[in-house]
């Protein structure tokens, strides 16, 4: 992002005054709003223009006006934009009832533009303020006249990107809560691994992001979805810190969420000690880190409605833990 | 306590935002102060402003996980570039403040608590 951008404004709340895209609905509202950062004028302008040159006739710009079904063109002299002539030029030249002429005597010199690269969110900023119809896109590199934009390009955008999002979810949605109903069977359930890399802090969470993910898109309740994510971190992280790897199965049936999480060693030679809070062996650097709290384990048992912990010296430990999913109660404080 | 989008804790306690940009209307009523990861698991709340010193990425799974509204680095610490990606992946505010941690979280609780000094400080 460009230094212009990365505070918002001072003064006013920017969430309050963002013009057009401000509405009560919060969560629609956040959508929009990451869009018109996200994308670029690039991707909501028109790339074949319709272009003018200041000898171009009045009355033959309304002809090329109305044939394209376009309110307005830049002028082009030589390979370079000298201008912008609108529909607004044209009502006024006819309006005013005078003589045909060139295009160059009525077009608007000083023009506004954008530059291809640039957040959506800025190109809404400029036509808000200067009033103009639509904006000439310029390719920063090479300077070159490469695209227009209006607030149409930018509605119709939206709309479209909204509509294949909504469309996404839906599918994944729709795909996982069906999945149970279609299947028959007395007993039923969704399994799927990760494994876990040993002492690697660079990957180390990804496993349970992704379960976190897997469990939203089953459209499970969040509250559900948060505890079995946290207590799937904290064992990852052990796995991490105190083996050599590991692997996270997660097996969702209708009405539970059972993961097992399993390592091949070192082992816990006092499991009891280990659930203690407070209780941790973890090294000075992994301290340092944030880790070794010794709450890991006191963390899972209170997400988990059920939790097993076994473990051999030298052999491994194995975790498992179960997660009603009609249980949305606030789950208990409670060690 | 009062509700305090982000927006204005960011302005008057001078946060340096470094992603994000367009989540600042969240709504804040609580920070939480800690830099033990489990123990910000055990107690953060949905919406509270995680205050530490810890700079690496999982402190953004941490944030993701508990649905906190963002994290404010004390001390001025950078975060590292890791953490910077996975945040706008993620979509968590991570904020600098060149404040300590004491200082930070007395402040931001005058302004949550509401009991003075609320508009200016
Ligand atoms: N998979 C494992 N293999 C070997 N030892 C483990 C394993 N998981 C936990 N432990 C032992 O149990 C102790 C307590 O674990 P717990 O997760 O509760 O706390 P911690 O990891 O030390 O700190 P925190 O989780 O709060 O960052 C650890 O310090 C470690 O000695
Ligand atoms: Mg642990």
């Amino acid at each position: 992002m460009k230094p212009n951008e990365s505070k918002p404004s001072s003064g006013a709340d920017p969430s309050e005054n963002s013009g057009a895209f401000a509405g009560p609905d919060s969560t629609r509202y956040t959508k929009i709003q990451e869009l018109v950062y996200e994308l670029k004028v690039s991707d909501a302008m028109m790339r074949n223009i319709i272009t003018t040159t200041p000898d171009t006739s009045m009355s033959e710009l309304r002809e090329i006006l109305r044939a394209n079904r376009i309110s307005g063109t830049p002028v082009m002299e030589g390979g370079k934009m000298v201008g912008v002539i609108s529909i607004e030029d044209f009502i006024m030249w006819l309006g005013s009832g005078k003589a045909d002429c060139p295009i160059k005597e009525k077009m608007t010199t000083e023009v506004d533009t954008m530059y291809a690269n640039e957040p959506l969110v800025h190109a809404i900023g400029k036509l808000d303020k200067t009033g103009y119809g639509r904006l000439p896109v310029i390719d920063r590199q090479s300077g070159k006249l490469i695209g227009i934009i209006t607030k149409g390009d930018i509605i119709e955008r939206l709309l479209h990107k909204l509509e294949i999002e909504y469309h996404e979810e839906e599918i994944h949605r729709y795909r996982a809560s069906h999945i149970f109903e279609d299947i028959i069977g007395d007993k039923v359930a969704l399994t799927f691994q990760s494994s876990v890399k040993g002492k690697d802090f660079s990957r180390a969470g990804e496993a349970s992001s992704g379960l976190k993910k897997t469990l939203e898109r089953l459209g499970i309740h969040p509250q559900i979805v948060r505890r079995a994510a946290i207590a799937s971190y904290e064992a990852e992280i052990n796995v991490v810190i105190y083996t050599d790897g590991g692997t996270i199965t997660a097996s969702v049936q209708p009405d539970k969420i059972r993961i097992d999480v399993n390592d091949t060693g070192p082992g816990i030679s006092d499991v009891d000690k280990a659930m203690q809070p407070g209780y941790s062996t973890a090294s000075e650097w992994v301290r340092e880190m944030g880790f070794g709290a010794g709450m890991g384990l006191v963390n899972i048992k209170k997400c988990a409605d059920k939790m097993e912990l076994v473990s051999t010296v030298d052999k491994g430990t194995h975790l498992r833990i179960y997660i009603d999913i009609n249980n949305t109660q606030e789950h208990s404080k409670a060690g | 306590m009062k509700i305090v989008k982000l927006s204005r804790i960011i302005e008057q306690l001078n946060l340096d935002i470094r992603n994000a940009q367009d989540q600042v209307h969240r709504e804040v009523k609580r920070g939480y102060t800690s830099d033990l990861l489990s123990d910000v698991l055990a107690n953060g709340e949905e919406g509270d402003v995680w205050i530490t010193l810890q700079i690496h990425p999982n402190i953004v799974a941490i944030a993701g996980m508990k649905g906190l509204s963002g994290i404010v680095l004390i001390n001025g610490r950078q975060p590292q570039e890791e953490t910077i990606a996975r945040a706008r992946e993620e979509n968590i505010p991570i904020m600098v403040s060149e404040m300590t941690a004491f200082e930070f979280s007395g402040r931001l609780y005058a302004m949550l608590s509401g009991t003075k000094n609320d508009e200016g400080i």
